[in-house]
């Protein structure tokens, strides 16, 4: 097994939430007083509570993060995931040394460099050539080590007619552009990446992506990724955390990781039948089941949706459309409804599905009229116990299609 | 998670807490560049934009001296040591020019830059230095200013006044040196403070500027000592500094070595501390600001 390069452990971190400022002095006196003088425990840190945003707590201090290990190899590229206020950017703050944790420690082998918002310390008044050699400082490098990689960091940006302009004259798209492209020529063991590639266009974010990869495959380096691009995500690292209220509730390959949380989520929310509270009087739908008892769906068996309706439905049109795990529509199958119904069955046919977890949008509408709108419903899993891909790391896509093929 | 590795093949360990002395020279040494590029962007930004540019470096200690010499010299008449009104007040106000505006500005560091402090790390120590480096530009150019109007008075001397530079102008890299030192070591006390307290930050404001009036920029040593002041006047590690400077150049000023030795003990004293209490905030201070 490759060497750890950083090392977690026991690491909490607690805020104080709700208002900070006002009478802290007096506060502060008699937290002193109750620690070092009486030698009690400190009372602003006794109460450990999870981090549930969601519930109101009797203290006002949070743990972010709570006695949290783990260990990552060089070479790994490690992808954070877990829902706002899970801990995500506390651990990706302590990381990278912004903050200090409350307990517990972080070893860390080689040089860090994180990137935690593009563009910190541009300076607006400043030309892009000498923004480049300020944030580069900024994030660690040496001046001797920014002159080397200028062109390759200019090349990059794909700003060069405008290097020497200030950057307050650049659009947003530019900005972003360089700034990037200076953090990804730092030369750094580890790179720490929050979610920055919500920015800047299709084509840049694929660069930025194709960039990163290749600083974790192709260099060796370590990076440690957050981002809620679930498919970013999945291509890019090969190990997973999940955080949840503050705490690692799984950690494994990447793969592994993602399924099971998107699983968990699936669980937590929704289940194979769904009833419609809310009903819309004309054309509405209120209930929609998958048939079968089990929650997986062999591949080979065909997918059966029973769609009702209490008061009958009529002319206008049903569609069903599927939706893979990331939400994204693999496809979508529509129905003329012309004389009254309460019930249609929709059968999605046998070995089209690859393994994978899937949900479904269903919906009545004539033209752009919407009667009834469900989105996101009903999932179900599909797995298969013959066919193994072990190309693409388990990701091979959703739809399994039988093309003609000519070996000449 | 147990480790194989022992404590020694890490390269960094981040804790909660470390050992107050703890101070991280190696990694500012390593981040020297940085301290450039801060002091280039200042001096940059600084005349971006403007018309007269870096000539504004001069327009206001003119201006101040001018009005200085005016209401201090003349309206109220109090002595300037038989040295020319405009050069003793342009020696004062030089030499506290550079010690407030490294107050000042290292006073509020924390608070400007919660921003970048937010989001990457590096020693923090490296953006008061870099304040402290970019006012020793303004510092030169009205050192500069200084030393053109003395060659003018030189030829061209107003009666019944004289003046001449001692050899104790050699100390005056030293001098500077404390002058920046004194304000940073009490900036960073502050600016440590107003993490939590942000009543402090309208104090330094009109303290500086009061301040001013228990150091020797207006008046000479002498002139409080008759009028019975002088202890007070003297317990301002700035005074020494300043009557040292004033020596240097003019060859007037109360200067001794027991004077200046105070203001050098208090400028360690005040520094050390600074900078022990200033890398123990920064470790936190993003979740108070």
């Amino acid at each position: 097994m490759a060497k750890p390069v950083i090392q977690v452990e026991n690491l909490s971190k607690a805020y104080q939430i709700g208002q900070i400022g006002s009478r802290t002095l007096s506060k502060d006196i008699d937290r002193f007083w109750q620690t070092k003088i009486l030698g009690k425990e400190d009372p602003f840190l006794k109460i450990g509570e999870t981090n549930d945003r969601s519930t109101k707590g009797g203290s006002n201090i949070v743990w972010s993060l709570k006695d949290i290990n783990f260990e990552v190899s060089q070479g790994d590229a490690v992808g954070i995931i877990g829902k706002n206020g899970a801990g995500k950017s506390t651990l990706l703050k302590l990381l990278s040394r912004v903050t200090s944790p409350t307990t517990g420690e972080i070893k860390v082998k080689g040089r860090i460099a994180s990137l935690l918002e593009v563009g910190t310390g541009f300076h607006p008044e400043l030309s892009g050539r000498e923004n480049i050699y300020l944030n580069g400082a900024i994030l660690g490098m040496r001046k001797k080590e920014i002159t080397r990689k200028l062109d390759e960091i200019i090349d990059f940006s794909g700003v060069e007619r405008y290097v020497d302009t200030p950057v307050k004259r650049y659009s947003s798209g530019m900005y972003v552009r360089l700034a990037f492209a200076v953090a990804a020529h730092l030369e750094s063991e580890i790179l720490i990446v929050d979610e920055v590639l919500a920015v800047g266009d299709a084509e840049f974010q694929k660069k930025c992506l194709g960039k990163m990869g290749d600083i974790s495959r192709g260099e060796g380096r370590t990076v440690l990724f957050v981002s809620h691009n679930m498919s970013a995500v999945q291509n890019l690292c090969n190990k997973g955390i999940v955080l949840e209220n503050g705490g690692i509730s799984l950690n494994g390959s990447i793969n592994d990781v993602i399924n099971k949380y998107l699983l968990d989520d699936i669980n937590f929310n929704q289940s194979k039948i769904f009833y419609n509270q809310d009903c819309k009087e004309v054309n509405g739908i209120s209930k929609v089941e998958i048939i079968g008892s089990e929650s997986f769906h062999n591949h080979n068996e065909s997918i059966v949706i029973k769609i009702s309706s209490d008061l009958p439905i009529s002319d206008c049109f049903l569609g069903v459309a599927l939706l893979n795990s990331h939400k994204s529509k693999i496809f979508t199958t529509v129905a003329k409804v012309d004389k009254k119904t309460k019930e249609l069955i929709c059968e999605i046919p046998e070995n089209i599905l690859l393994e994978g977890s899937y949900s479904i949008d269903v919906a009545t509408f004539n033209g752009d009229l919407v009667y009834e709108y469900l989105g996101d419903i009903c999932s179900f899993q599909v797995v298969d116990l013959v066919n193994d891909y072990k190309i693409y790391n388990g990701n091979i896509g959703d739809l399994k299609i039988d093309c003609k093929w000519l070996v000449n | 998670m147990k480790s194989t590795q022992d404590q020694s093949d890490w390269d960094l360990v981040i804790k909660g807490h470390s050992s107050l002395f703890d101070l991280k020279f190696n990694d500012l040494w390593r981040y020297r560049d940085l301290l450039v590029m801060f002091v280039k962007r200042d001096f940059v930004s600084f005349y971006k934009q403007t018309v007269l540019g870096p000539l504004w470096f001069f327009i206001q200690p003119i201006f101040t001296t001018i009005v200085f010499s005016f209401v201090f010299g003349n309206l109220a008449g109090i002595s300037t040591d038989r040295v020319p009104k405009y050069l003793f007040y342009l020696a004062g106000i030089t030499s506290w020019n550079y010690f407030s505006d490294c107050l000042t500005k290292t006073s509020t560091v924390f608070k400007d830059n919660a921003n970048i402090f937010g989001k990457v790390y590096f020693p923090r120590l490296i953006m008061p230095l870099s304040i402290v480096v970019s006012n020793l530009v303004r510092f030169g150019v009205q050192l500069l200013l200084m030393v053109c109007m003395m060659i003018y008075f030189y030829f061209f001397p107003i009666p019944k006044t004289s003046f001449h530079s001692t050899e104790a102008i050699f100390l005056l890299p030293f001098l500077v040196l404390l002058m920046a030192f004194l304000g940073l070591g009490l900036g960073l006390i502050i600016t440590a403070m107003t993490t939590k307290y942000r009543d402090l930050t309208f104090l330094v404001t009109f303290g500086v500027q009061l301040l001013m009036y228990g150091t020797t920029v207006i008046y000479p040593l002498s002139y409080a000592r008759e009028k019975g002041y002088g202890a007070i006047v003297e317990l301002n590690p700035m005074t020494g500094i300043i009557e040292a400077f004033r020596y240097a150049f003019l060859g007037k000023g109360e200067f001794t070595m027991w004077s200046l030795g105070y203001s050098i003990s208090m400028t360690i004293i005040i520094l050390f501390f600074g900078i022990i209490i200033f890398n123990k905030t920064e470790k936190n201070f993003v979740d108070t600001i």
